[in-house]
């Protein structure tokens, strides 16, 4: 099956994840102190991954037959993921107790859904694509109904579920049309042919299809329904996972099989309906939060307004739009990561400690902790030198390079509305004064990842061209 | 070393913020006096091997860049975080780390035992990251980054003391005038910077300057471009119309006052039209502008000069006096005579008010020079050191500001004409009376004061040896430029040095004439005399006859008062500028356009988004079954596109 040695150096983080898999089941059935071993020894394996990857991103490379890429782009989306994950579990240390459903699985399915999401991410083959998706998606409905004795979470999962398999199969059917008129599910093949199949309607119609089953997974309107109960209902950590990793995961899965289009003639086929997508997505997802006082339901609808600004960037139908997506994904991540981190930290026994109105205060009592999410409310709004600025910055720009200039000024009017639920919290924090003078207690584990991703959004808002630099160099 | 340049820059920032997050937690003095001026003076040692390192190099490969990160990058717009180090660059590191440095330590004396010392070297420290950004950037973006950062700190500074009074109001009024005249200026470089952007695609200085003398760009923008940019220097450099704000910045403790706004930061805008002399060459009458501006304000802030009472003020005034004759340089084209003008300026400027903060230090806060007299005798090295910079000031051979001065005023005289030569005479022979004046008041005659209430005594060791540091400098600093006409077959080794960066601008411009060595003998013999003149006249005036100045004042008591209130220029912005802003914001823009329309609009689109967000809410039923009816309808609509589409 492999070629040679290189090949088996080009796909070692699949295999290094796999076999972590393996290890962490064996450890979960034998080791009396599995709880102790199994987050540390995923959070080296994600973080050697993620490393392994950066360093090896010069080499891109196409191995298993035309299956997977590896290298370049697709390695940046291995680093966005695994360094996720890596902080996922890094927080979820000390929130899996207080949430009171320590099982081992916990961070082994963790490690599975990464697998997945790594496998489309290198997808050549819409088949893997399909493989991958699976893998992750089958992996996020257990861990959303993680704690099985509670009802919500019960709900989160089976809701996640049921539609999950809804879009899916239009996924399929996609698919399978797609394949009915192309003879081929190679993405490569495909996309040379594409000027000769575009003219048929059912090859069309699988594209389409193909596109409204990723919707699903990037949270985008109308196919956003399932994401506030999902987040509300999943444990905290799991949610900051689905929000940003698996936002990332379905985004890479749209520009691996996009990218090649863009630049030619058919790049802007599919604009109307991706345009269309990303206007209600941002303005349905700011108008929303407006209105909710859980917090996690509001970070929920943000992450729909998020999904739409990034849709901007695939909309744009160029390199610089697929460019400004990654930088985005990459700011996201940290920035959302960060914001749930603060609210898993915070999270009372029992899910309490939600409501917006809980957070009065928070300026005086955990001067710290208020000041992180005030950065982080901030770099959501889009307001630099943080890192959500440059994303939406360059997204926008490959708007109006591609004559798309109302679609910038609807996320510029969106953006404005978003403004107003971001600073609201900084308002409660500081302004509101709060019942309570507990003090937050947190232990290392947590605030140190809060820290990190916090580091990564001002650093990728300080040196924005720096990452772009490297993107593009693969496009 | 120059590979290591960055660190230079971010050291500073570093001290910044471990002083800055830290400094109420290390409570020790020493250790933060030693985080923050040890972090300056790594900084000045690598800038001195970076200095050597090109000084080692052919003079052709002298300009060399260092990549840091690229910042942003969209198009053709590609703004890095990228140091230049040339020779005009290193210069201005060498004195911006060499006298911050000096004034660090002596801050270390100086602000002994203020309750927020911590924050005070933390804010210095952030000054200096901001100041060798500006001067190092290789693009205007960096560089107005670095100018923001400084107005920024200068603003933080003036106001340090914020619960203290100064004059009629606070320190935090003074500091808060000075930031907002500043962004008037910025206003204009901000403006100049897009129309740079227009018409050169780039903002990275060697490309802008290459293209403004290969592209075909007509005269008259050029002319815009440059007088824009001109405009935010005089609000950073204090020259007229934009001056008001440095005397007011006197407001904050002593060494703020000789590190930011005599020595470093108000010469940043001498720096940035040296910086972009090309563009300057390409428009004549700007440079004329540029010359006229800086002459006038020369002659004008010498004036007021004369009259001052506070020790502090007069050295404002003589800053912007001082300034005001490296833009006269700048007009006419000796840009390397201009930024001479500003390294020697910059050590005897630090030294008189450092000199100035030991005498308000053994004088209990007193500030007014008629309040002093006599301190020969108490404060022995504070007096020594002051003397040698009223010297250098004053242009008394062989002291640094004779040189330089005296190069200023050839090359005024060369390229500009006699008139321009002639009020620059005058005004060093005002110069030279005011600071004699400051000088015999404050160090000569009998003290003023109650010698049984006051007891003055001499500075620390911290706070006197940095002042014997800079008069060193200040003495033998001015012999680097030495004139042609001294040093014969060597040239002038400083011109030399700098003559690759103005290379093209000095291309482009033209001047008359040759001159002989008589006349510049002859004109240096008569700015000499002019200024031991004037030494000689405060003497008389001031040691032996006191009558004759009450007198003066006496006889010509319009004059004084208009000189003493400043020529009423705050009073007359005021009526002119300020109150019918602060009026019709007021009684239109406040209580009609802000509070009725603008609230109004967004209070009612609020409301409405609020009404719109409650209404759409309620399709999120929780039911999943009107969850998959949602995406179906979202599914039909896209494929009756499709459909439609083909």
């Amino acid at each position: 099956m492999l070629n040679n040695i290189q090949e088996f150096y080009n796909i070692l983080p699949l295999i290094i994840i796999g076999g972590l898999i393996l290890v962490s089941l064996i450890i979960e059935m034998y080791s009396e102190s599995s709880e102790k071993i199994l987050p540390w020894l995923s959070i080296i394996g994600f973080l050697f991954v993620g490393i392994y990857s950066l360093v090896e991103v010069g080499r891109t490379s196409i191995v298993l037959q035309n299956m997977l890429a590896t290298g370049g782009v697709v390695n940046i989306f291995w680093l966005i993921f695994n360094i996720t994950a890596a902080i996922v579990c890094l927080l979820s240390i000390n929130y899996i107790k207080k949430y009171g459903a320590y099982y081992g699985e916990y961070y082994i399915i963790i490690q599975t859904s990464v697998l997945g999401m790594m496998l489309m991410a290198g997808a050549k083959d819409l088949i893997v694509i399909f493989l991958g998706l699976e893998v992750m998606s089958i992996s996020f409905y257990v861990l959303a109904g993680f704690n099985r004795n509670r009802s919500s979470a019960n709900e989160a999962s089976l809701k996640y579920f049921l539609l999950g398999a809804f879009a899916t199969g239009f996924l399929v059917y996609g698919i399978a049309l797609i394949y009915g008129k192309a003879t081929t599910t190679s993405i490569d093949a495909i996309s040379l042919n594409f000027s000769a199949l575009s003219g048929n309607v059912l090859f069309l119609t699988g594209v389409l299809l193909f596109l409204i089953g990723f919707s699903f997974k990037i949270a985008a309107f109308p196919f956003h329904m399932w994401v506030p109960d999902v987040y509300q209902g999943s444990p905290t950590t799991v949610a900051g996972l689905f929000s940003t990793a698996g936002k990332a995961a379905g985004f890479s899965a749209l520009i691996v099989t996009f990218a090649a289009l863009f630049g030619g003639p058919h790049g802007h086929l599919f604009t109307p309906y991706l345009s269309a997508i990303a206007v209600f997505s941002m303005l349905f997802g700011s108008i929303v939060a407006i209105m909710q006082t859980d917090i996690k339901r509001m970070l929920a609808y943000s992450s729909i307004a998020h999904a739409g600004y990034m849709l901007i960037g695939l909309a744009s139908g160029n390199i610089d739009g697929v460019a400004g997506i990654i930088f985005y994904l990459a700011a996201y991540s940290f920035m959302n990561l960060a914001a749930f981190g603060i609210v898993s930290i915070l999270e009372g026994k029992e899910e309490t400690n939600l409501d917006l109105d809980s957070y009065a205060g928070l300026g005086t009592r955990s001067p710290f902790i208020a000041g992180l999410f005030a950065l982080i409310m901030f770099a959501l709004a889009g307001i630099p030198p943080f890192a959500g600025f440059f994303g939406k910055y360059y997204v926008f720009i490959a708007a109006i390079k591609s004559d798309l200039t109302w679609l910038a000024m609807v996320g510029i009017l969106s953006s404005m509305i978003s403004v107003y639920f971001y600073l609201r919290l900084v308002v409660i924090m500081y302004f509101k004064s709060s019942e309570t003078e507990d003090k937050v207690s947190y232990t290392a584990s947590e605030i140190i990842a809060v820290v990190i991703a916090v580091v990564f959004v001002i650093i990728l808002g300080l040196a924005p061209g720096s990452f772009i630099d490297l993107v593009t160099k693969f496009l | 070393m120059i590979d290591l340049i960055y660190l230079a820059v971010f050291l500073p920032l570093l001290g910044f913020l471990i002083n800055g997050i830290f400094g109420t937690k290390i409570k020790n003095e020493k250790v933060i006096g030693l985080i923050g001026s040890g972090a300056i003076g790594i900084s000045f040692l690598i800038v001195v091997g970076a200095f050597f390192e090109t000084l080692s190099l052919p003079a052709d490969q002298r300009t060399n860049f260092v990549n840091l990160f690229t910042w942003m990058k969209v198009g053709t717009l590609d703004v890095s975080f990228a140091y230049q180090v040339d020779q005009l660059s290193l210069i201005m590191a060498l004195v911006v780390t060499g006298v911050g440095f000096i004034i660090h330590v002596y801050s270390i004396g100086y602000m002994h035992g203020d309750k927020a010392f911590w924050r005070f070297f933390a804010y210095l420290n952030l000054f200096i990251f901001a100041m060798m950004n500006l001067i190092m950037a290789d693009n205007f973006v960096l560089m107005f980054l670095g100018w923001e950062g400084v107005g920024l700190c200068s603003y933080l500074l003036i106001g340090f003391w914020y619960d203290k009074d100064f004059e009629k109001s606070t320190t935090s009024a003074a500091g808060l005038k000075a930031f907002v005249v500043n962004r008037i200026g910025d206003v204009g470089f901000l403006l100049a910077m897009f129309l740079i952007y227009l018409f050169f695609d780039s903002l990275k200085f060697s490309e802008v300057f290459s293209r403004a003398v290969s592209f075909d760009v007509p005269e008259h923008i050029f002319m815009l471009i440059t007088l824009l940019l001109f405009v935010g220097a005089t609000g950073k450099s204090a020259q007229i119309p934009l001056f008001v704000w440095l005397p007011d910045a006197m407001a904050g403790p002593t060494p703020v006052s000789a590190l930011i706004h005599a020595a470093t930061m108000v010469t940043a805008g001498v720096y940035m039209v040296a910086r972009t002399s090309v563009l300057y060459a390409m428009a004549p009458t700007t440079m004329m502008i540029v010359a006229v501006i800086g002459v006038f304000t020369a002659f004008f802030a010498a004036t007021i000069g004369l009259v001052q009472n506070d020790i502090k003020k007069v050295l404002a005034y003589s800053t912007i006096s001082q300034l005001g004759y490296m833009f006269l340089a700048m007009g006419a084209g000796a840009f390397s005579a201009g930024i001479f003008h500003l390294m020697t300026h910059a050590f005897f400027k630090a030294l008189l008010f450092l000199g100035a903060g030991s005498v308000i230090h053994a004088m209990h806060e007193q500030q007014n020079i008629q309040h002093y007299g006599g301190l020969k005798k108490y404060l022995p090295i504070t007096y020594g050191t002051f003397l040698v910079a009223a010297m250098a000031i004053s242009g008394i051979p062989p002291f640094s500001g004779f040189f330089s001065k005296d190069e200023i005023l050839w090359f005024s005289y060369t390229n500009l004409g006699f008139v321009f030569w002639l009020i620059g005479v005058i005004t060093a022979i005002m110069t030279a009376f005011y600071m004699f004046r400051l000088y015999f008041l404050t160090f000569d005659g009998k003290p003023r004061f109650d010698e049984k209430q006051t007891h003055p005594h001499e500075s620390p060791k911290l706070m006197t040896v940095p002042l014997i540091v800079l008069a060193v400098l200040s003495a033998i600093g001015g012999f680097i430029g030495i004139p042609e006409i001294f040093s014969g077959a060597h040239g002038n080794v400083f011109h030399s040095w700098l003559s690759p960066i103005f290379k093209s601008a000095n291309l482009k411009l033209s001047y008359f004439g040759a001159h002989s060595h008589f006349e510049e003998y002859l004109l240096m013999a008569i700015s000499v005399a002019g200024a031991l003149g004037g030494i000689s006249a405060a003497a008389y005036i001031y040691l032996k006859r006191p009558s004759i100045a009450a007198n003066t004042v006496e006889r010509f008591k319009s004059i004084y008062t208009t000189l003493w209130n400043k020529y009423y220029i705050d009073e007359v912005y005021d009526a002119t500028v300020i109150n019918p802003i602060v009026n019709s914001s007021r009684s239109f823009l406040w209580k009609i356009f802000d509070n009725k329309i603008i609230d109004g609009l967004v209070n009612g689109l609020a409301k409405s988004i609020s009404i719109v967000s409650s209404l759409i809410r309620k399709m999120q039923t929780g039911i999943v079954q009107s969850y998959a009816l949602v995406m179906m309808i979202g599914i039909l609509l896209a494929f009756f596109w499709i459909i439609l589409s083909l």
